[in-house]
């Protein structure tokens, strides 16, 4: 087996040291090496998005991408947003109901709304369509997305 | 009503949107160990040896466990063994489970393990079940321990058959003047829940058994590895954090006997497992397939006379829960109809595919996309309007179910009500298929809906109302939160009958088999009705412990005394008051001289009246009351390659009473998602050997955003007057209507039948090509 390596994660503005073999998902590492564990497995094949996290200003798939490859980048769970408009809205519109796939959506559309400001719904569609919710019926995402836009847009 | 009907904020909220929210694979400690499960790769073959001896010298492999010396397991009938013994009979099985230090330890000695097997030939779906040479996949049939209303036929591959027989089928088919006869399939799909089934379980020094599960039935998964580990009920409990997804698939118990299995194997240590997505959609159970035949005969003016229906259920290779499907199937087996002359026969066969647990609807969307699909041919032959024909035998109060129920105004909701309201929003009138060429066609689709539940009649619920010295209440009840916010439901009920704020009742989220009462299951939509009876039944309880306090000091009977506001007061002259904080744990004198101590309110509550079903005409009352709906699809289809786009889905279902507006909105519309996901594309693609060749979410694709149809829904509110103000159960019923309704929009706009499921281009376009 291979040996273990340290490395250091920059991981919600900390600077974490973790102990890991070079195999290791990112996901694992956040969830069983720093209890990070917003971001959940849900098919480990990069399929339904319940994994997302940001690196370095751009979402992946969690599940499957390594660790390793996350060192010298800014990752941001969803532990690290605190009162975003985004969370806001998901509770205002019952944009979630198990709740499981709702740190991959809201971390996938607060990258969006970073590189978008306002974004067209064509744009929207081809970025959360990378997710699956199984308990709304995604009308309810689709109006807390919406919500955020038309905010910022007025401002 | 202060906070009844409200859309009030859901107290799971801030947990979920910040990612703290655990779930069961959430919890991790540094002594687990960590369970992995080798599964088979074929549907149907003998075991001939299991060879683990190169898995056993892989580092940190603390137990291999196979299928020996375990007993028989099921939940209607016991016919399977937790670990395949001798033989498997489904892709996906369990033939070894692992256990080791590391997720990846476990995961080399599990692809160290070879099994020898030697093919048997396969049984690949029910009617090939059925036929006089198909392989016996249960040869003990008849030894098999069961219980009530289960009735195999030894010999076959039936593992259960209910009979509905009501009125005089032969009168029926005499008074009846048009006759259609239809056939339908599809083949077993999965709940896709997003959450993967998870559990660790350890045993104790003193012997107590604890798991924690991601379920929908903790005090059922107690009560089951009592009966087949023979433990005492007493040393086991079970923990069910929150649930992320459920949709009936986390019902069923089986997953929870393997991390049994697995730390029982390693002394009681701490053991984890947690599906892989392949492993939740084939090696747990899934989402029950079907063929039926349904003939219908009604008179010129269309009022039904006769109705005879043939359902071949895909129960599996085990039966647990498909018996419990098939006999639901049979109970509403005819649609929200008047109908005198019944004759079903629903049998539950056996095959090589894998078992099913219950799904959102509990066999009524499935029963109803052959019923209602029928009805539309009915209507067609009778050259009638489809939502009229329905119309016309609507089910009302004074007529009788299939299982020969006489309802009323308070068991049965308003169907008429439900469609008139249905035309309007689907603008029946401008017509069923308008035509926005070139090569587009819009159509609408229409289905009706109703649904009764069918569980355990002495099945119960149980809620313990404690207070905090501030006033507030804790409210503890065994109803699991899989994200139908029914336990904030339950504190909004609870916040009506104490006239109090919302924020000061405080919910225990999780269950603790142990500490919380037991709720039977988180099923059949059945939670806020009877844990809501619970919650009233222990607010009545508090009330009467406040008054009974409060007497003495106020210097007024109990009787002239009101509990509301945070306060109990004197009715009359409401400043005559004193604060519920101020005996919420009893009450202390001045000079420190106390009564009382905290105060503890309980309520439980246990169905009314349900009765099991004859075995020769299935009469019996299965449930407490039918909701009725009336639904309806509008998509845009491209009769060049029959790609469409579902436009519009619309539901209109009559829920007693709306108890939380924007909940209730999320079930409807939540629910007709999963109804149109499940109806135009999942499905189990097995080839001829019965394997499951697309056991991932790349392949087997549910609804994605963007793929959304426009949603709309609507109330109608006939109270079930044994409900909590009048609600019946909504968790379901929308997603009943959609294949039908879909199915119905198709064939309508193609002029084809289309019977079969998922509705994908290529099928719509076999079917319609076929005849030329």
């Amino acid at each position: 087996m291979t040996e273990k390596i340290a490395i250091p994660l920059n991981v919600n503005g900390e600077i974490r040291e973790v102990v890991i073999r070079p195999a290791d998902t990112l996901l694992d590492v956040l969830r069983n090496e720093l209890s990070l564990t917003g971001a959940k497995p849900g098919c480990l094949n990069g399929d339904c998005g319940a994994c997302s996290v940001i690196v370095g200003g751009t979402v992946y798939k969690s599940c499957i991408m390594l660790a390793v490859e996350a060192i010298d980048s800014k990752i941001t769970t969803i532990e690290g947003l605190k009162n975003s408009p985004i969370q806001e809205a998901f509770i205002k519109h019952f944009a979630f109901q198990c709740g499981y796939c709702t740190p991959g959506f809201i971390i996938n559309i607060q990258a969006l709304l970073e590189k978008h400001s306002n974004p067209t719904y064509e744009t929207i569609k081809e970025w959360l369509s990378s997710n699956i919710c199984r308990c709304t019926s995604y009308e309810e995402i689709e109006g807390a997305v919406f919500s955020v836009v038309e905010k910022s847009s007025d401002e | 009503m202060h906070i009844i009907g409200k859309g009030i904020m859901r107290k799971d909220s801030l947990e979920k949107v910040t990612g703290h929210a655990k779930y069961t694979a959430d919890f991790e400690s540094k002594k687990m160990l960590y369970g992995r499960l080798v599964t088979s790769p074929h549907a149907h073959a003998n075991i001939k040896q299991i060879d683990t001896s190169s898995a056993e010298k892989i580092n940190g492999i603390r137990a291999i466990i196979t299928g020996e010396n375990l007993p028989l397991t099921g939940e209607e009938m016991k016919d399977r063994y937790p670990i395949a013994k001798e033989r498997v009979r489904y892709y996906g099985e369990v033939v070894a489970v692992v256990v080791a230090d590391t997720p990846f330890q476990a995961m080399q000695a599990a692809e160290a393990i070879k099994v020898n097997y030697e093919f048997l030939p396969v049984v690949n779906s029910p009617s090939e079940a059925l036929k006089a040479d198909a392989p016996l996949l249960h040869p003990d049939l008849e030894n098999y321990e069961k219980i009530n209303m289960v009735y195999p036929v030894p010999g076959t591959n039936i593992a259960s058959k209910t009979k509905i027989r009501k009125g005089n089928l032969e009168k029926g088919w005499q008074e009846s003047e048009v006759i259609v006869e239809e056939a339908f399939a599809f083949r077993p799909s999965d709940h896709a829940a997003m959450e993967t089934r998870a559990v660790f379980a350890q045993i104790h020094p003193d012997g107590m058994i604890e798991l924690t599960a991601s379920s929908q039935a903790p005090f059922m998964i107690k009560r089951l590895i009592a009966d087949y580990f023979n433990v005492e009920l007493g040393r086991i409990i079970v923990n069910t954090p929150l649930v992320g997804g459920a949709f009936g698939g986390k019902a069923s118990v089986q997953l929870e006997l393997l991390a049994y299995l697995a730390t029982k194997a390693v002394n009681g240590r701490l053991v984890k497992i947690v599906n892989e997505r392949e492993e939740d959609m084939v090696t747990s159970p899934g989402h029950i397939g079907l063929e039926a035949q349904v003939k219908l005969g009604c008179t010129k003016e269309g009022i039904l006379k006769a109705a005879e229906i043939l359902f071949l259920w895909d129960g599996g290779a085990y039966s647990d829960k498909a018996i419990d499907l098939s006999r639901a199937g049979a109970v509403d087996c005819t649609g929200p109809y008047h109908i005198d002359n019944i004759w079903c026969d629903s049998l539950c066969m056996y095959t090589n595919h894998p078992f099913p647990a219950p799904f959102r609807g509990f066999s009524h969307s499935e029963v109803h996309f052959a019923f209602e699909r029928t009805m539309d041919v009915l209507a067609q032959k009778l050259n009638m309007d489809p939502l009229e024909l329905r119309a016309r035998n609507a089910i009302l109060p004074g007529h009788t179910t299939p299982t020969q129920v006489v309802l009323n105004s308070s068991t049965v909701g308003n169907l008429p009500e439900c469609i008139r309201k249905l035309k309007m929003l689907l603008n029946w009138e401008e017509g069923q298929v308008i035509d926005v060429g070139p090569n587009k066609v819009r159509a609408k689709g229409v289905s009706c809906v109703w649904k009764t539940s069918t569980i355990d009649p002495d099945a119960s619920s149980g809620v313990i109302l404690t207070f905090n010295k501030d006033g507030s209440i804790n409210l503890i009840s065994g109803v699991v939160e899989i994200g139908t916010a029914t336990k904030t439901v339950l504190a909004q009920i609870l916040a009506e009958k104490l006239k109090m704020d919302i924020n000061e009742i405080h919910v225990q989220m999780g269950v603790n088999t142990q500490s919380t009462p037991e709720h039977w299951k988180t099923v059949a939509s059945r939670g806020t009705f009877m844990a809501g009876r619970a919650v009233l039944t222990a607010a009545e309880d508090v009330i009467k412990q406040l008054k009974s306090l409060a007497s003495f000091l106020l210097r007024a009977s109990t009787e002239d005394l009101e509990v509301g506001y945070g306060k109990v007061y004197v009715r009359e002259e409401p400043k005559q008051y004193i604060p519920i904080k101020e005996i919420a744990y009893g009450y202390s004198f001045p000079e420190g001289l106390s009564i009382g101590g905290q105060m503890i309110g309980r309520g439980t509550y246990i169905l009314r009246g349900m009765t099991h079903l004859d075995k020769e005409t299935g009469a019996g009352r299965p449930g407490p009351e039918w909701t009725v709906g009336a639904e309806g699809v509008e998509i845009e289809l491209n009769t060049r390659d029959y790609t469409y786009r579902v436009l519009k889905a619309v539901a209109v279902i009559d829920v007693g009473k709306v108890l939380n507006e924007k909940t209730a909105l999320g079930q409807v519309k939540g629910s007709m998602s999963m109804g149109l996901s499940f109806a135009a594309r999942e499905t189990f693609r097995f080839d001829r050997e019965g394997r499951v060749l697309n056991p991932q979410l790349r392949t087997y694709r549910p609804l994605r955003f963007g793929e959304h149809p426009k949603y709309e829904a609507a109330f109608v509110e006939t109270p079930h007057l044994d409900a909590p103000y009048g609600a019946r159960g909504v968790g379901e019923h929308a997603l009943i209507g959609m294949p039908a309704a879909l199915g119905n929009s198709l064939s309508t706009a193609l002029s084809v039948k289309i019977n079969y499921l998922p509705m994908i281009p290529e099928v719509l376009w076999k079917m319609k090509e076929r005849g030329k």
